[in-house]
């Protein structure tokens, strides 16, 4: 700083008024870069929650659908199916659901919001691949156990509430996902229930 | 010719910058082996950024042409095999480089003060290169790359309240897509390099200011009239050094130490070339298997492990049974990294006149890093687990037991003049 005769109190004024609107201006001109980081509109399109008519859907027919590239399974069980849930939990790897592979509010003990209504994602927790689903014959994988998925990759199984056998490759349940019924016959995925 | 040099000179002092910072730079005369990683450093940043420049001419950063545009470069492109080759295993090279000249810093207390500030710049290349390096991975579009990123990217998710959010900001999806391959592609083609070159430069400017340290961690500039001028080294330094203080033991840099250093680079150069051209894949740990083969969100491997430069860090989170502290861990580990100079409270500089304690606590804060290393290239397992476990805290006990007996260690008395 000189030594000229100034008005420093003016002048200190003056640097931080200016630092203050400059700063604002810094500010401003950081949203449009960092908003810029967000999912483009095309990307949330491809992203928008799926809504899937459940209504028609037979007691023990599975439906596919498709969400954020990943395939959906909804099986609406049978009364006969829930009950028979609980006699094969001694052979599961995680029948009380510890592991967080569901959202809070589908951690019980049919894995679902509504019992009959079963909502999984499709993909082998092992290595990715599509279990298939056995409606009457999945005795012939495990005995006792009437329904179930089999990966026919590297033989993992899981039973109707998408919980892991034990001894077979998959280490963990399948993935159930954020889903919500906004009406009685409708079914949102993508949607947790309670945040629509 | 010379009139030419001086108009220049005149206008922008050239010749005496390199003066300053080469011909004329007081170095202390006892560098060993330790020295020569900043200059192999400096070899492979260049190499990094040519070869980098050239491979982004036949490169597609884009979700559905990265992976075949990679190998279009191996298969088609004249020498486009040896540019990719040159990159990957610069890579590797430029950790191996850095963690050497890091625990030199550690041998001979080259981060105490008045080296603080030396450190934390060089820190903060590390902190770049990490980020340089773990966003050049995705790049190839590989299955690894693509879980790799997803592990890393999803630790954020951990963190309370806008975790979830910050990752989806940070992906610019809901997967891993061709969104986040292109934002990394700009962080890792102009955004990082450029931070990292200016952090080059200002390392190397607080390292001409404060001045090399040297295995004895004894100082080269005494207070100016102390010395007989029969001991004073026989060389003209630069004006800014020789005025100011009185210069013992030290040679000028150049020629001294670019002559050695450039023996250094050959060796060096010949063990990359010999990585480069016999084993460029590093036998799976500088590329990995899993990345010969697309990205695929359906397609976990079967088992996602970091590149090996990661290991120690990786380790650090894996045996944290918690996800949110065993990411704080694992930043954690390198917080006490930048932390060091106030972490040791004590003066003495170099391992030859420090106590055995220290001799002790940094030989285990090596084999704890060097464990944590390798176990975090293998599966998990309860036992690993534990052994890793183990490591993390001979990891942070170095730093913690070092603050405790740096302030009242019994060390050696240190020579006046370097012992040679």
């Amino acid at each position: 700083m000189s030594n000229a005769p100034v008005n420093n109190g003016r002048r200190r004024f003056l640097t931080a008024a200016t630092s203050v609107v400059g700063g604002v201006g810094v500010v401003g001109v950081a949203v449009p870069f960092i908003g810029s980081w967000n999912p483009s509109a095309r990307a949330k399109a491809a992203g928008a929650p799926v809504e899937i008519n459940v209504s028609k859907v037979q007691p023990g027919q599975l439906i596919r659908a498709e969400w954020r590239g990943k395939p959906i399974y909804v099986i609406r069980r049978t009364e006969e199916t829930l009950k028979a849930l609980a006699n094969h939990e001694d052979q599961l790897r995680d029948p009380e659901s510890v592991e967080p592979q569901q959202p809070d509010y589908a951690t019980n003990e049919y894995r679902s919001i509504k019992p009959e209504f079963m909502v999984a994602l499709g993909v082998c927790t092992h290595l990715g691949c599509a279990p298939t689903y056995h409606k009457d014959d999945f005795s012939e994988m495990v005995e006792g156990v009437k329904g179930g998925f089999f990966c026919p990759c590297h033989g993992s199984k899981f039973d109707l509430a998408g919980r892991v056998f034990q001894g077979v490759p998959a280490p963990l349940n399948l993935v159930v996902p954020e889903h919500s019924f906004p009406t009685e016959g409708t079914l949102l995925i993508g949607v947790g229930q309670g945040e629509a | 010719m010379n009139n030419f040099m001086a108009w220049i000179e005149k206008r922008l002092p050239l010749m005496d910058a390199m003066n300053k910072h080469a011909a004329q730079y007081p170095a202390p005369k006892n560098f060993n082996f330790w020295y020569v990683f900043g200059i192999l450093a400096s070899v492979i940043l260049v190499n990094q950024i040519v070869t980098g420049i050239w491979l982004t001419m036949n490169y597609e950063p884009s979700g559905a042409g990265a992976f075949a545009s990679i190998e279009y470069i191996m298969r088609d492109v004249d020498y486009g095999w040896l540019l990719r080759y040159m990159h990957s295993t610069g890579a590797s090279a430029f950790f191996i480089v850095i963690y050497m000249h890091m625990f030199r810093g550690l041998l001979y207390g080259s981060y105490q003060k008045p080296r603080e500030l030396l450190w934390i710049f060089g820190m903060f290349i590390f902190l770049v290169l990490m980020a340089e390096a773990f966003m050049g991975y995705l790049l190839p579009w590989g299955n690894m790359s693509y879980w790799g990123a997803q592990v890393i990217i999803s630790l954020f998710g951990a963190i309370p309240v806008i975790g979830e959010e910050l990752t989806i900001w940070i992906k610019g999806d809901y997967v891993i897509s061709g969104a986040t391959l292109n934002r990394f592609f700009a962080l890792h083609v102009i955004a990082l390099p450029l931070v990292l070159v200016v952090l080059v430069f200002l390392h190397i400017l607080a390292l001409h200011e404060v001045g090399s340290n040297n295995p004895d961690g004894t100082d080269i500039k005494k207070p100016k009239g102390s010395v007989p001028p029969e001991e004073l080294s026989k060389f003209k330094f630069h004006k800014q050094y020789s005025e100011k203080y009185d210069i013992v033991d030290a040679i000028p840099f150049h020629p001294y130490y670019t002559v050695k250093d450039l023996v250094a680079v050959v060796i060096f150069l010949i063990v990359f070339c010999w990585v480069m051209f016999f084993i460029p894949e590093g036998g799976g740990y500088f590329i990995e298997a899993p990345n010969f083969e697309p990205a695929n969100g359906l397609k976990t491997p079967e088992h996602i492990v970091p590149v090996w430069y990661f290991g120690p860090f990786f380790t650090i989170l894996r045996v944290i049974p918690d996800k949110l502290f065993g990411m704080i861990g694992m930043f954690a580990a390198i917080g006490m990294l930048f932390a060091l100079p106030w972490f040791d409270r004590g003066i003495v500089k170099s391992i030859r006149f420090r106590s055995k304690l220290h001799f002790l606590n940094l030989t285990q804060f090596a084999i704890s890093f060097i464990v944590l290393g390798i176990l975090g290239t293998l599966p998990a397992t309860d036992f690993l687990n534990m052994v890793g476990r183990v490591a993390s805290l001979g990891y942070f006990g170095f730093f913690i037991a070092l603050w405790f007996y740096s302030k009242n260690e019994k060390t050696k008395p240190v020579p006046e003049r370097v012992s040679g």
